[in-house]
Protein backbone atom coordinates (compact mmCIF):
# COMPACT_ATOMS: atom_id res chain seq x y z
CA UNK A 1 0.00 0.00 0.00
CA UNK A 2 2.76 2.59 1.00
CA UNK A 3 4.98 1.10 -1.78
CA UNK A 4 5.26 4.70 -3.33
CA UNK A 5 6.27 6.02 -0.16
CA UNK A 6 9.18 3.39 0.31
CA UNK A 7 12.22 5.30 -1.82
CA UNK A 8 12.00 8.08 0.91
CA UNK A 9 12.51 6.36 3.89
CA UNK A 10 16.71 6.25 2.57
CA UNK A 11 18.06 9.40 4.23
CA UNK A 12 19.33 10.91 0.87
CA UNK A 13 15.84 11.04 -0.98
CA UNK A 14 14.24 12.67 2.04
CA UNK A 15 17.22 14.89 2.29
CA UNK A 16 16.29 15.94 -0.96
CA UNK A 17 12.55 15.81 -1.07
CA UNK A 18 12.63 18.45 2.06
CA UNK A 19 15.37 20.60 0.66
CA UNK A 20 12.71 21.21 -2.36
CA UNK A 21 9.63 21.39 0.26
CA UNK A 22 11.39 24.04 1.90
CA UNK A 23 12.39 26.18 -1.44
CA UNK A 24 9.01 26.13 -2.67
CA UNK A 25 7.19 26.61 0.26
CA UNK A 26 9.12 29.35 1.98
CA UNK A 27 8.32 31.78 -0.07
CA UNK A 28 4.86 31.28 -0.71
CA UNK A 29 4.36 30.85 3.38
CA UNK A 30 6.37 34.33 4.02
CA UNK A 31 4.03 35.94 1.01
CA UNK A 32 1.17 34.75 2.52
CA UNK A 33 1.80 35.92 5.98
CA UNK A 34 2.92 39.26 4.28
CA UNK A 35 -0.19 39.70 2.41
CA UNK A 36 -2.34 38.48 5.75
CA UNK A 37 -1.62 40.61 8.50
CA UNK A 38 -1.49 43.85 6.25
CA UNK A 39 -4.93 42.84 5.32
CA UNK A 40 -5.99 42.41 8.78
CA UNK A 41 -4.11 45.27 10.24
CA UNK A 42 -4.73 48.05 7.35
CA UNK A 43 -7.90 47.07 5.69
CA UNK A 44 -10.42 44.60 7.78
CA UNK A 45 -12.61 46.92 9.74
CA UNK A 46 -12.47 47.31 13.88
CA UNK A 47 -14.67 45.25 15.78
CA UNK A 48 -17.77 46.84 17.00
CA UNK A 49 -16.50 46.66 20.51
CA UNK A 50 -12.84 45.89 20.84
CA UNK A 51 -12.34 48.80 18.72
CA UNK A 52 -8.76 47.81 17.20
CA UNK A 53 -7.43 45.49 20.00
CA UNK A 54 -9.06 43.12 18.47
CA UNK A 55 -6.42 43.09 15.56
CA UNK A 56 -4.03 40.95 17.60
CA UNK A 57 -6.88 38.11 16.56
CA UNK A 58 -4.58 37.79 13.22
CA UNK A 59 -1.69 37.07 15.26
CA UNK A 60 -2.75 35.38 17.91
CA UNK A 61 -5.47 32.71 16.40
CA UNK A 62 -3.59 31.07 13.66
CA UNK A 63 0.07 30.53 16.11
CA UNK A 64 -3.06 28.73 18.86
CA UNK A 65 -4.39 26.49 16.29
CA UNK A 66 -1.18 25.52 15.02
CA UNK A 67 0.54 25.45 18.55
CA UNK A 68 -2.36 22.15 18.89
CA UNK A 69 -1.83 21.62 15.04
CA UNK A 70 2.03 20.97 15.71
CA UNK A 71 2.01 19.00 18.72
CA UNK A 72 -0.22 16.52 16.79
CA UNK A 73 1.77 15.74 13.70
CA UNK A 74 4.90 15.71 16.31
CA UNK A 75 2.96 13.06 18.63
CA UNK A 76 1.87 10.52 15.31
CA UNK A 77 5.09 11.20 13.98
CA UNK A 78 6.31 10.57 17.16
CA UNK A 79 3.74 7.19 17.33
CA UNK A 80 5.40 6.05 13.88
CA UNK A 81 9.04 5.74 15.09
CA UNK A 82 7.85 4.33 18.71
CA UNK A 83 5.74 1.51 16.65
CA UNK A 84 8.39 0.90 13.50
CA UNK A 85 11.28 2.49 14.85
CA UNK A 86 12.25 4.41 12.03
CA UNK A 87 14.91 6.80 12.18
CA UNK A 88 13.93 9.19 9.97
CA UNK A 89 10.80 9.64 12.20
CA UNK A 90 12.31 10.40 15.67
CA UNK A 91 14.37 12.92 13.71
CA UNK A 92 10.87 14.76 12.23
CA UNK A 93 9.90 15.17 15.76
CA UNK A 94 12.59 17.07 17.36
CA UNK A 95 12.42 18.62 13.53
CA UNK A 96 8.88 20.08 15.16
CA UNK A 97 9.62 20.61 18.91
CA UNK A 98 10.90 23.89 19.26
CA UNK A 99 8.84 25.37 16.00
CA UNK A 100 5.45 24.28 18.13
CA UNK A 101 7.34 26.09 21.61
CA UNK A 102 7.37 29.02 19.51
CA UNK A 103 3.68 29.28 18.35
CA UNK A 104 3.11 28.16 21.60
CA UNK A 105 4.55 31.18 23.27
CA UNK A 106 3.83 33.30 21.00
CA UNK A 107 -0.06 32.75 21.36
CA UNK A 108 0.63 32.94 25.48
CA UNK A 109 2.40 36.09 24.90
CA UNK A 110 -0.24 37.80 22.12
CA UNK A 111 -3.12 36.64 24.45
CA UNK A 112 -1.89 38.44 27.89
CA UNK A 113 -1.16 41.66 25.86
CA UNK A 114 -4.61 41.30 24.92
CA UNK A 115 -6.08 40.10 27.73
CA UNK A 116 -4.81 43.06 30.03
CA UNK A 117 -6.77 46.20 28.01
CA UNK A 118 -9.99 43.37 27.65
CA UNK A 119 -10.32 41.37 30.18
CA UNK A 120 -8.56 43.46 32.87
CA UNK A 121 -6.04 41.00 33.51
CA UNK A 122 -2.23 40.17 32.28
CA UNK A 123 -3.17 36.17 32.77
CA UNK A 124 -6.06 33.70 34.70
CA UNK A 125 -5.46 30.74 35.59
CA UNK A 126 -8.69 29.43 33.67
CA UNK A 127 -8.37 26.15 32.20
CA UNK A 128 -7.97 27.35 28.34
CA UNK A 129 -4.98 29.53 29.49
CA UNK A 130 -3.69 26.55 32.14
CA UNK A 131 -3.71 23.99 29.57
CA UNK A 132 -2.18 25.76 26.55
CA UNK A 133 1.17 26.54 29.15
CA UNK A 134 0.98 22.82 29.70
CA UNK A 135 1.41 22.68 26.08
CA UNK A 136 4.03 24.74 26.45
CA UNK A 137 6.12 23.18 29.07
CA UNK A 138 5.37 19.52 27.04
CA UNK A 139 7.21 21.14 24.08
CA UNK A 140 10.34 22.06 26.04
CA UNK A 141 10.05 18.62 27.77
CA UNK A 142 10.55 16.80 24.17
CA UNK A 143 13.37 18.85 23.03
CA UNK A 144 15.12 18.75 26.77
CA UNK A 145 14.30 14.87 26.67
CA UNK A 146 16.36 14.83 23.37
CA UNK A 147 19.36 16.02 23.85
CA UNK A 148 19.25 14.84 27.78
CA UNK A 149 20.95 11.34 26.80
CA UNK A 150 23.95 10.44 25.51
CA UNK A 151 23.06 7.72 23.51
CA UNK A 152 21.25 9.54 20.58
CA UNK A 153 18.74 6.57 20.51
CA UNK A 154 17.92 6.73 23.87
CA UNK A 155 17.25 10.26 23.74
CA UNK A 156 14.83 10.02 20.61
CA UNK A 157 12.79 7.63 22.59
CA UNK A 158 12.10 9.13 25.38
CA UNK A 159 10.92 12.07 23.89
CA UNK A 160 8.86 10.38 21.21
CA UNK A 161 6.99 8.78 23.97
CA UNK A 162 6.59 12.05 26.23
CA UNK A 163 5.06 13.65 22.08
CA UNK A 164 2.78 10.51 21.98
CA UNK A 165 1.69 10.72 25.66
CA UNK A 166 1.53 14.61 25.14
CA UNK A 167 -1.34 14.81 22.37
CA UNK A 168 -3.94 13.99 25.22
CA UNK A 169 -3.69 17.37 25.85
CA UNK A 170 -4.42 18.71 22.79
CA UNK A 171 -8.36 17.94 22.81
CA UNK A 172 -8.38 19.11 26.62
CA UNK A 173 -7.06 22.83 25.26
CA UNK A 174 -9.32 22.56 22.05
CA UNK A 175 -12.63 21.70 24.61
CA UNK A 176 -11.58 23.18 27.57
CA UNK A 177 -13.86 26.21 27.00
CA UNK A 178 -17.28 24.43 26.77
CA UNK A 179 -16.38 21.85 29.40
CA UNK A 180 -15.33 24.20 31.89
CA UNK A 181 -16.24 27.91 32.72
CA UNK A 182 -13.40 29.94 31.31
CA UNK A 183 -12.85 34.22 31.11
CA UNK A 184 -11.09 33.18 27.51
CA UNK A 185 -14.41 32.82 24.75
CA UNK A 186 -15.62 29.91 23.01
CA UNK A 187 -14.27 29.12 19.38
CA UNK A 188 -15.06 31.46 16.74
CA UNK A 189 -14.17 29.13 13.69
CA UNK A 190 -12.99 25.90 14.95
CA UNK A 191 -16.12 24.72 15.43
CA UNK A 192 -19.08 22.74 13.49
CA UNK A 193 -21.15 26.26 12.68
CA UNK A 194 -21.17 29.10 11.17
CA UNK A 195 -18.10 31.46 12.02
CA UNK A 196 -18.74 33.68 14.76
CA UNK A 197 -16.72 36.21 12.78
CA UNK A 198 -17.84 39.02 10.22
CA UNK A 199 -16.32 37.98 6.27
CA UNK A 200 -14.23 40.63 6.23
CA UNK A 201 -12.62 39.84 9.42
CA UNK A 202 -12.41 36.10 8.43
CA UNK A 203 -10.78 36.38 5.44
CA UNK A 204 -7.33 37.97 6.16
CA UNK A 205 -7.75 35.58 9.03
CA UNK A 206 -7.96 32.33 7.04
CA UNK A 207 -5.17 33.40 4.85
CA UNK A 208 -2.72 33.31 7.89
CA UNK A 209 -3.80 30.58 9.50
CA UNK A 210 -3.35 28.90 5.60
CA UNK A 211 0.09 30.47 5.45
CA UNK A 212 1.41 29.84 9.04
CA UNK A 213 0.31 26.23 7.50
CA UNK A 214 2.63 26.41 5.06
CA UNK A 215 5.41 28.73 6.97
CA UNK A 216 5.49 25.37 9.39
CA UNK A 217 5.98 23.24 6.90
CA UNK A 218 9.06 24.80 5.45
CA UNK A 219 10.69 25.48 8.42
CA UNK A 220 9.61 22.02 9.16
CA UNK A 221 11.65 20.52 6.33
CA UNK A 222 14.44 22.71 6.63
CA UNK A 223 15.19 21.37 9.94
CA UNK A 224 14.49 17.81 9.55
CA UNK A 225 17.13 18.30 6.97
CA UNK A 226 19.67 19.73 8.79
CA UNK A 227 19.38 17.02 11.07
CA UNK A 228 19.12 14.49 8.57
CA UNK A 229 22.90 15.55 7.38
CA UNK A 230 24.13 15.34 11.35
CA UNK A 231 22.17 11.87 11.66
CA UNK A 232 24.54 10.96 8.37
CA UNK A 233 27.60 13.02 8.90
CA UNK A 234 29.73 9.85 8.32
CA UNK A 235 27.99 8.61 5.39
CA UNK A 236 29.17 8.23 2.39
CA UNK A 237 26.52 10.52 0.20
CA UNK A 238 27.06 13.25 2.96
CA UNK A 239 30.62 13.43 2.68
CA UNK A 240 30.43 13.54 -1.19
CA UNK A 241 28.04 16.22 -1.19
CA UNK A 242 29.59 18.34 1.42
CA UNK A 243 33.43 17.91 -0.55
CA UNK B 1 3.21 -6.40 9.78
CA UNK B 2 5.87 -8.69 11.27
CA UNK B 3 4.67 -9.61 15.37
CA UNK B 4 7.09 -7.66 16.56
CA UNK B 5 6.10 -4.51 15.10
CA UNK B 6 2.29 -5.25 15.90
CA UNK B 7 3.03 -5.86 19.45
CA UNK B 8 4.60 -2.27 20.08
CA UNK B 9 1.87 -1.02 18.22
CA UNK B 10 -0.36 -2.61 20.58
CA UNK B 11 1.54 -1.73 23.27
CA UNK B 12 1.35 2.11 22.14
CA UNK B 13 -2.24 1.97 21.61
CA UNK B 14 -2.91 0.72 24.80
CA UNK B 15 -0.65 3.34 26.46
CA UNK B 16 -2.58 6.08 25.28
CA UNK B 17 -5.88 4.81 25.75
CA UNK B 18 -5.23 4.21 29.21
CA UNK B 19 -3.77 7.25 29.95
CA UNK B 20 -6.57 9.42 28.11
CA UNK B 21 -8.80 7.68 30.13
CA UNK B 22 -7.17 8.35 33.29
CA UNK B 23 -6.96 11.73 32.22
CA UNK B 24 -10.53 11.93 31.76
CA UNK B 25 -11.25 10.43 35.11
CA UNK B 26 -8.78 12.70 37.12
CA UNK B 27 -10.73 16.25 35.00
CA UNK B 28 -13.76 15.17 35.79
CA UNK B 29 -12.81 14.07 39.18
CA UNK B 30 -12.12 17.72 39.49
CA UNK B 31 -14.96 19.21 37.49
CA UNK B 32 -15.88 21.82 40.20
CA UNK B 33 -12.25 22.58 41.17
CA UNK B 34 -11.49 23.52 37.16
CA UNK B 35 -14.61 25.80 36.80
CA UNK B 36 -13.21 29.52 37.08
CA UNK B 37 -16.34 31.09 38.42
CA UNK B 38 -19.61 29.78 40.04
CA UNK B 39 -22.73 31.57 37.96
CA UNK B 40 -25.74 33.51 39.78
CA UNK B 41 -27.49 30.20 39.49
CA UNK B 42 -25.27 28.54 41.19
CA UNK B 43 -25.31 30.69 44.27
CA UNK B 44 -28.70 30.38 44.75
CA UNK B 45 -29.21 26.90 44.04
CA UNK B 46 -25.99 25.03 44.06
CA UNK B 47 -24.03 23.38 41.52
CA UNK B 48 -25.80 21.25 38.91
CA UNK B 49 -24.20 17.69 39.84
CA UNK B 50 -23.49 18.02 43.58
CA UNK B 51 -25.91 21.15 45.01
CA UNK B 52 -22.94 22.22 47.13
CA UNK B 53 -23.61 25.88 47.70
CA UNK B 54 -21.32 28.81 48.29
CA UNK B 55 -20.93 29.75 52.21
CA UNK B 56 -21.16 33.24 53.50
CA UNK B 57 -17.52 34.70 53.64
CA UNK B 58 -16.50 32.18 51.04
CA UNK B 59 -13.69 34.08 48.33
CA UNK B 60 -15.18 33.08 45.41
CA UNK B 61 -15.06 34.20 41.26
CA UNK B 62 -18.69 34.58 39.85
CA UNK B 63 -19.55 35.06 35.85
CA UNK B 64 -22.63 36.50 34.47
CA UNK B 65 -24.55 39.03 32.74
CA UNK B 66 -24.26 42.49 34.00
CA UNK B 67 -28.12 43.18 34.27
CA UNK B 68 -29.30 46.59 32.25
CA UNK B 69 -30.08 49.68 33.72
CA UNK B 70 -28.48 47.89 37.68
CA UNK B 71 -24.79 49.97 37.41
CA UNK B 72 -25.40 52.15 40.32
CA UNK B 73 -22.20 54.74 41.69
CA UNK B 74 -22.12 54.73 45.30
CA UNK B 75 -20.69 58.01 46.46
CA UNK B 76 -18.22 59.95 45.52
CA UNK B 77 -15.39 57.79 44.77
CA UNK B 78 -15.10 54.74 42.02
CA UNK B 79 -17.38 52.89 44.27
CA UNK B 80 -20.06 51.17 42.05
CA UNK B 81 -22.81 48.90 42.67
CA UNK B 82 -24.30 46.33 39.89
CA UNK B 83 -26.44 43.38 39.41
CA UNK B 84 -25.59 39.65 37.40
CA UNK B 85 -28.02 37.48 36.07
CA UNK B 86 -27.64 34.23 33.96
CA UNK B 87 -29.78 32.51 31.73
CA UNK B 88 -31.37 30.31 34.46
CA UNK B 89 -31.02 32.31 37.15
CA UNK B 90 -34.33 34.09 38.77
CA UNK B 91 -32.50 35.93 41.71
CA UNK B 92 -30.07 38.54 40.55
CA UNK B 93 -26.60 38.56 42.44
CA UNK B 94 -25.30 42.08 43.48
CA UNK B 95 -21.69 43.26 43.03
CA UNK B 96 -20.23 46.03 45.44
CA UNK B 97 -16.82 46.84 43.62
CA UNK B 98 -14.10 49.71 44.74
CA UNK B 99 -11.80 50.01 41.68
CA UNK B 100 -11.32 50.57 38.26
CA UNK B 101 -13.88 48.78 35.69
CA UNK B 102 -12.19 47.26 32.36
CA UNK B 103 -12.88 48.49 29.34
CA UNK B 104 -15.24 46.30 28.17
CA UNK B 105 -17.23 46.51 31.23
CA UNK B 106 -20.93 47.84 30.02
CA UNK B 107 -24.42 46.49 30.77
CA UNK B 108 -25.45 43.37 28.87
CA UNK B 109 -21.60 42.39 28.66
CA UNK B 110 -20.63 39.17 30.45
CA UNK B 111 -17.84 39.92 33.44
CA UNK B 112 -16.10 38.03 35.79
CA UNK B 113 -15.70 39.04 39.47
CA UNK B 114 -13.50 37.68 42.33
CA UNK B 115 -13.89 38.27 45.75
CA UNK B 116 -16.13 37.43 48.91
CA UNK B 117 -19.78 36.49 49.11
CA UNK B 118 -21.19 38.93 51.84
CA UNK B 119 -25.08 37.37 52.48
CA UNK B 120 -26.56 34.38 50.39
CA UNK B 121 -26.73 36.88 47.19
CA UNK B 122 -23.92 39.72 47.89
CA UNK B 123 -20.64 39.94 46.92
CA UNK B 124 -17.77 42.10 47.66
CA UNK B 125 -15.75 42.11 45.17
CA UNK B 126 -11.67 43.22 44.76
CA UNK B 127 -11.31 42.30 40.77
CA UNK B 128 -13.78 43.03 38.03
CA UNK B 129 -12.59 41.38 34.24
CA UNK B 130 -14.59 41.36 31.53
CA UNK B 131 -15.45 38.09 29.93
CA UNK B 132 -15.48 39.04 26.02
CA UNK B 133 -17.55 36.55 23.46
CA UNK B 134 -16.33 34.89 20.53
CA UNK B 135 -18.50 37.20 17.88
CA UNK B 136 -16.71 39.93 16.07
CA UNK B 137 -18.05 42.32 13.68
CA UNK B 138 -17.91 45.70 12.07
CA UNK B 139 -19.49 48.47 14.18
CA UNK B 140 -22.12 49.39 11.08
CA UNK B 141 -22.87 45.45 10.80
CA UNK B 142 -23.29 45.40 14.62
CA UNK B 143 -25.77 48.00 15.08
CA UNK B 144 -27.72 46.43 12.08
CA UNK B 145 -28.11 42.96 13.56
CA UNK B 146 -28.45 43.86 17.29
CA UNK B 147 -28.79 47.81 17.62
CA UNK B 148 -26.16 47.96 20.21
CA UNK B 149 -24.17 51.29 19.23
CA UNK B 150 -20.29 50.80 19.72
CA UNK B 151 -19.78 53.07 22.81
CA UNK B 152 -16.89 53.28 25.30
CA UNK B 153 -17.86 53.33 29.39
CA UNK B 154 -17.17 57.18 29.52
CA UNK B 155 -19.51 57.85 26.92
CA UNK B 156 -22.36 55.40 28.18
CA UNK B 157 -25.06 56.99 28.72
CA UNK B 158 -26.10 54.84 31.38
CA UNK B 159 -23.13 54.87 33.28
CA UNK B 160 -22.82 58.78 33.11
CA UNK B 161 -25.89 58.90 34.69
CA UNK B 162 -24.77 57.32 37.50
CA UNK B 163 -21.59 59.57 37.42
CA UNK B 164 -23.89 62.39 38.46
Amino acid sequence: MFKWLHPYAKPEKAYLLSLSVFKYLMPLSIIGLFAGCLWGLMFAPADYQQGDSFRIIYIHVPTAIWSMGVYMSMGIAGFCALVWQIRLMELSVIAMAPIGAVFTAVALFTGALWGKPMWGTWWVWDARLTSELILLFLYLGVFALFHSFDDKRYGAKAACILAVIGMVNVPIIHYSVEWWNTLHQGASITKFDKPSIAGEMLWPLLVNIFSLMLFFIALTAYRFSTEVLRNESHRKWVLELTK
Amino acid sequence: MNPRRQKRLYTALVLVAGLAITIGLVLYALKENIDLFYTPNEIVNGKKETGVKPQVGQRLRIGGMVVEGSVKRLGEGLKVQFELADAASKQNIVIVYDGILPDLFREGQGIVANGYLTSATTIEAFEVLAKHDEEYMPPDLAEAMKGIKHVKPENNPALTEAYE
